[in-house]
């Protein structure tokens, strides 16, 4: 969906948070009544004095009723009409932005052809390497771990429909990440306490190496409540059967929380005191919050008075997820580790904007509480960091302790029409599993990588060392370029630096730019940029989609660079989401601007300066596929020399399986 | 007696409020209250059961334009190409979209919903251009597209 829109202003809330729940001595579980939401009974009393302030107005509203707000409908796609230069442009700059007014005029008009998806355009669209379902929906991961030598990884499922609905746990398998077998479901909603849906959880290792699941189910009534589930069997390393405890629900919305904003709970971590805490998203009115509960047997709980931490104005917190960082080396921890060399991460999806944001902070273990190292910059605000810029939500990370290291996975839905979902069978996918770290040398944010194996993946390569002139737009020719993996390098050659610091004549603009605000993304011509590749492009870029860096000046003369990636001509179809993403990523002193890429037919992961600032967008060309697909590399700069050093490698398919014995075997094989 | 009249005035006024309230905070008030009042489950509504109406008067108008759709393969058989990509469209709406965010809000989680019926004006909005500028449907097209808007409004009040 759409990244930047416009928030429309949420009315007071009517109803008040009753207490359905009877409160038993440990404060735990009682019997889980409901109360629909209605009006107070006392209606009338209420209504009379409620009526006595409304006469007052009443006259006043007749008088000035205006129905219609004015425009600030989200419009993600609102561009004003550029101009474009008179000073000679690019190719890349290709057809002129048009102007985009209301929400639903699409892009193109009525000069363009009529547009129809096709199922060779459609049937393009699925990933090699990407994790999916053979087919219908997905949404958010659900309990990754490793055991017994195998990934496991749960997610979200509509096995009747490519549109969200009727959700259960999907399973599937893997040795490395990447090549994975579909098992069959984990979990169904077979329960009255999750028979209106299965939804997100998360899995505990305990010491003696089982296995514990707290998931969210919504129950026969729509109450979300939070359940216990472990496996049948441990000895089955494929994890197939899941056992529900039968005295679920473990966990009913507490007094103040509405049966409806109560989800997602995270994996355990120890407490001093050598109990297991967990945390879950929430909201207050408009203030996003994580509650705290303690637990023994992950069974009966405590819950904490304190929240782990709240902020106003963010909404509903979705899919929390907290967990310790090395701020000396790059690698994973334990989620009960602890000390003085150790920060803490808390990050949560914001359900009003769609967006996953972290900080970086403190945590008491005394008290259950974490505050961020920079308020101002505190989780859900806008401007918080953001695992990603692009399109990434549900995120959740597990730590691997067959390899040391906290794993990302992120749930990328779809940015075209639910038509276009319905008639290919599917609808969204997984991004490649990231390792996610402290970025030692700022200490301020995390760095994210693809995991290693997927270079398991790459095939032929080849390597290129070119010096891009300002303007040129250069083809790559590697052959197909729907699967790649690119690594590149790129350095504004010194002359060209030495020339534009001289140049007073240069307008700061970085205190101002960003990504998405300059509406003609990577069809500007700057002094120092953008530049980087084209994916997925045709021969005469009637389609493409850049991914470069832009460096702008500030005020202080320093240079901000900003890493982004273009949709927004990706696809002549007029019933896909097009946005330009990205955001500002830190370049130290010394460093040479580095960015990586993967191509895999509709979806795009990007990472600028290792990992610092990641983007990953959706794509649905019409022409730019199959062998039409290419790749070009461009330096739209008006004066400067940029030298691009890079390597591009072809990549296999993951060959993802459907469930067989033969298929587990040959991944035991591998 | 004068009391009674009043009192009952007053909560005739505190009645419409709700919808008056909602409505003011999506892009077509006069719409919105048009389509609640219109509904006799729309006077005791509470915001998710409001926007439970403005679905279905989605429903109705996406099963209403179908029917059009249909009755214009005989009238105006040169379009059968565009009403093809049509029908496919709203039967979207009707398959996918509607049910999607009527079990979203049923079930507390809004953003499915929102995503249900924005998807219906872009259905809408699709078909359209598929006629390119020579639509037969275009009243339907805007009234899809206004009622997706403001049904929008009001499933993101409840995230």
């Amino acid at each position: 969906m759409a990244s930047s829109e416009a928030l429309l202003p949420i009315s007071a809330r009517e109803e008040e948070p009753s207490c359905p729940y009877t409160k038993l001595p440990d404060g735990s579980r009682s019997d889980p009544e409901t109360h629909p939401r209605r009006r107070r009974p006392y209606k009338g009393l209420l209504a009379v004095s409620f009526g006595l302030l409304l006469i007052a107005f009443y006259v006043a509203l007749i008088a000035t009723q205006d129905g219609s707000r004015s425009n600030e409908a989200a419009n993600a796609t609102d561009e004003t009409e550029k101009t474009t230069s008179s000073s000679s442009r690019a190719r890349l700059a290709g057809v002129s932005e048009k102007s985009n007014d209301g929400l639903w005029k699409l892009s193109g008009g009525q000069n363009t052809p009529a547009f129809e998806w096709n199922n060779s355009m459609l049937s393009w669209q699925r990933t090699a390497f990407h994790f999916q379902p053979e087919e219908n929906w997905m949404n958010d991961p659900n309990g990754p771990l490793f055991y017994k030598g195998w990934y496991h990884f749960f997610y979200q499922y509509n096995p009747n429909a490519a549109v969200w609905g009727d959700i259960v746990w999907g399973h599937a398998v893997s040795r490395d990440l990447i090549h994975w077998v579909h098992l069959p479901l984990a979990m169904v909603a077979d329960q009255w306490y999750d028979s209106n849906g299965v939804w997100t959880g998360s899995a505990t290792i305990l010491p003696d190496g089982s296995i514990v699941m707290l998931y969210t189910g919504s129950t026969d009534k729509a109450v979300q409540v939070q359940n216990l589930a472990y496996p049948e069997d441990l000895n089955d390393p494929l994890l197939l059967k899941w056992v529900k405890f039968p005295g679920n629900p473990v966990l009913v919305p507490p007094p103040g929380i509405l049966p409806k904003d109560f989800r997602d709970p995270t994996t355990a971590w120890k407490t001093p005191e050598g109990k297991w805490r967990i945390t879950i998203g929430s909201k207050i009115n408009k203030t996003g919050i994580s509650l705290v509960y303690d637990t023994t047997d992950f069974k009966t709980y405590e819950k904490l008075d304190s929240l782990l931490h709240g902020v106003p104005n963010t909404g509903m917190w979705e899919c929390v997820d907290f967990y310790p960082v090395s701020k000396t080396a790059r690698k994973g921890l334990d989620t009960s580790v602890n000390g003085p060399d150790v920060k803490h991460i808390v990050k949560a999806s914001m359900d009003d904007t769609r967006f996953d944001h972290y900080a970086v902070g403190t945590y008491f273990e005394s008290n259950g509480t974490w505050i961020p190292d920079d308020p101002s910059i505190d989780v859900g605000m806008s401007s918080s960091l953001r695992y990603d810029y692009g399109k990434f939500y549900a995120s959740k990370t597990f730590y691997d302790q067959n390899k040391g290291r906290r794993i990302l996975w992120s749930w990328i839905g779809e940015s075209d029409s639910e038509a276009a979902d319905v008639q290919k069978g599917w609808s969204s996918v997984q991004g490649i599993p990231r390792t996610v770290a402290l970025d030692t040398k700022t200490g301020k944010n995390l760095v994210q990588s693809p995991v290693e194996e997927i270079k398991s993946l790459r095939l032929s390569s080849k390597k290129f060392d070119l010096e891009l002139s300002p303007g040129s737009v250069i083809p790559v020719d590697v052959g197909t370029a729907t699967q790649l993996d690119i690594e590149a390098e790129f350095e504004i050659k010194k002359e060209s630096l030495d020339k534009f610091f001289g140049d007073a004549s240069v307008v700061a603009e970085a205190e101002e730019f960003s990504c998405e605000k300059n509406g003609a993304g990577s069809t500007v011509r700057n002094a120092l940029g953008p530049f980087g590749f084209s994916v997925l492009a045709t021969e005469s870029l009637s389609e493409q989609t850049p991914v470069y860096f832009y460096i702008a000046k500030g005020k202080d003369s320093k240079l901000k660079t900003f890493f982004c990636t273009d949709t927004s001509r990706s696809s002549v179809a007029n019933d896909v989401i097009k946005p330009i993403y990205g955001s500002v990523v830190p370049v130290l002193k010394g460093e040479k601007l580095t960015m990586r890429i993967l191509v895999d037919h509709s979806i795009v992961e990007a990472f600028g300066q290792g990992g610092r600032t990641c983007i990953t967008s959706r794509v649905y060309p019409t022409t730019a596929i199959y062998g039409a697909a290419k790749l070009f590399v461009f330096n739209n700069a008006l004066d400067a020399t940029v030298t691009a050093s890079f390597k591009v490698w072809q990549m296999n398919s993951a060959f993802i399986h459907p469930y067989s014995e033969e298929a587990v075997r040959a991944l035991t094989r591998t | 007696m004068k009391l009674i009249v009043m009192v009952m005035t007053m909560m005739m006024i505190s009645e419409g409020s709700m919808i008056d309230q909602t409505c003011k905070q999506t892009p077509d008030f006069k719409l919105c209250v048009s389509l609640l009042n219109s509904d006799p489950r729309g006077s005791s509504a509470d915001t998710s059961g409001l926007a439970l109406i403005l679905i279905d008067k989605i429903k109705v108008l996406a099963t209403k334009t179908l029917t059009e759709i249909n009755g214009l393969y005989k009238k105006r058989p040169e379009l059968k190409q565009a009403l093809d990509q049509c029908s496919r469209r709203y039967k979207t709406i009707l398959n996918a979209d509607v049910p999607e965010a009527i079990e979203a809000i049923s079930k507390g989680v809004p953003k499915f919903g929102e995503d249900g019926v924005m998807d219906a004006g872009v259905e809408a909005s699709a078909c359209e251009e598929g006629f390119q500028g020579k639509s037969p449907l275009t009243s339907l097209t805007k009234s899809m597209q206004n009622i997706s808007s403001v049904t929008r409004a009001v499933v993101r009040m409840l995230l």
